[in-house]
């Protein structure tokens, strides 16, 4: 059986028949043809892909049991990353919802701190001093006035009122937050314009005052106030926002 | 030379041809494939050493062939198929080896 093995039989005789010689020949050519044919289809089907069609069931067995663990592993990594996908979405709409309420936030309080250009409806005070009786209390009483009635942003000449401001000095001289006044004084507010009106106007208020002083006050309601002062941004150094 | 010859046509006609194999002989043809080289490395060995026969090489490269795909269709049988092929084929490279260096002594002479 094996080549390599010299035959047990002699060799046959040189004599032999030239047909004999030719036939082996082609034997042995034959079987050669047939190994490199057999070499091809085996690597071509090996390399296509389909040598499951030829496999042994315990092979195929294995294979599928390999394939399923994978399936499940792979399963599994799919929820883990949904669930993560689903963590971030929700997490990163949270997060813009919370961004747009801080903005609308800060917007607001920039506007009741008066470092934001603010408009809407209100009222429009000139109040006009020709006697120079106008004192900073008849200042002062109007703000607060305008305040209890609800302004929501209040403009005294160039200066926009904040939770500090302050009148000082004397009738013909008043500073609003050092800041010189000179007469007529131009009162700008935002708010119900209704509302604004009837409280510099109640008896006693703020126009029966500025009548007193010598002076007068004209309110003009107007559907579009713009109050474009603005106060410088204050730093606290010492308070601290505490908490949530 | 002729042999050469041949295996290269043969192996055009395969890449030609191109066939599939049939689903009985799947499992046997890789063994039997081997088993034939380990035939032809014999012949082309024992040719080196001028100890060539014709009728042995046939008679060889055909019952190679034939044994190895007997042992691993009994190896089907008895439920040891793959463990059978791993070692008919482990028997037949350390055949090549053996043969492969004998026609390098035979070439190079080392």
């Amino acid at each position: 059986m094996t080549p390599d093995t010299p035959p047990e039989t002699p060799p046959e005789p040189k004599n032999r028949t030239r047909w004999s010689r030719i036939e082996s020949h082609l034997l042995i050519a034959a079987l050669c043809a047939i190994l490199g044919f057999g070499i091809v289809i085996q690597v071509q089907s090996t390399r296509d892909g389909n040598a499951l069609a030829t496999a042994r069931p315990a092979d195929l067995v294995v294979i599928l049991d390999g394939l399923q663990r994978r399936q499940d592993d792979l399963n599994a990594e799919i929820a883990e990353l949904q669930k993560t996908l689903a963590t971030l979405r929700s997490g990163g709409a949270s997060s813009q919802e919370a961004l747009a309420e801080a903005q609308r936030r800060a917007q607001e309080l920039a506007i009741l701190a008066g470092t934001a250009v603010a408009t809407g409806p209100g009222v429009s005070m000139v109040m006009a001093d020709p006697a120079v009786g106008v004192t900073p209390e008849v200042l002062l009483a109007a703000l607060q006035e305008l305040r209890n009635a609800g302004a929501e942003a209040v403009q005294v000449g160039a200066v926009r009122m904040g939770v500090d401001s302050s009148f000082t000095g004397s009738a013909g001289g008043i500073l609003a937050d050092g800041t010189a006044l000179t007469a007529p004084y131009v009162i700008l507010a935002i708010g119900d314009p209704p509302t604004l009106t009837a409280a510099m106007n109640i008896p006693g208020g703020v126009s029966d005052t500025a009548k007193r002083a010598g002076g007068s006050l004209v309110i003009t309601s107007r559907d579009t106030v713009t109050i474009d002062a603005l106060r410088p941004l204050r730093t606290n150094t010492y308070a601290r926002p505490a908490g949530g | 030379m002729y042999a050469v010859i041949a295996l290269a046509i043969g192996i055009v006609v395969g890449v030609l041809t191109s066939p599939t194999v049939p689903d009985w002989l799947g499992p046997y043809l890789p063994i039997a494939v081997v088993a034939a080289l380990d035939a032809v490395l014999g012949g082309l060995r024992a040719k080196l050493a001028d100890t060539f026969d014709a009728k042995v090489f046939v008679t060889s490269f055909i019952a190679n062939v034939l044994v190895a795909a007997f042992i691993v269709f009994l190896g089907d049988q008895l439920g040891v198929g793959s463990q059978l092929s791993t070692a008919v084929v482990v028997v037949l490279g350390i055949r090549i080896f053996g043969n492969a260096a004998a026609i390098r002594r035979h070439i190079f002479k080392a």
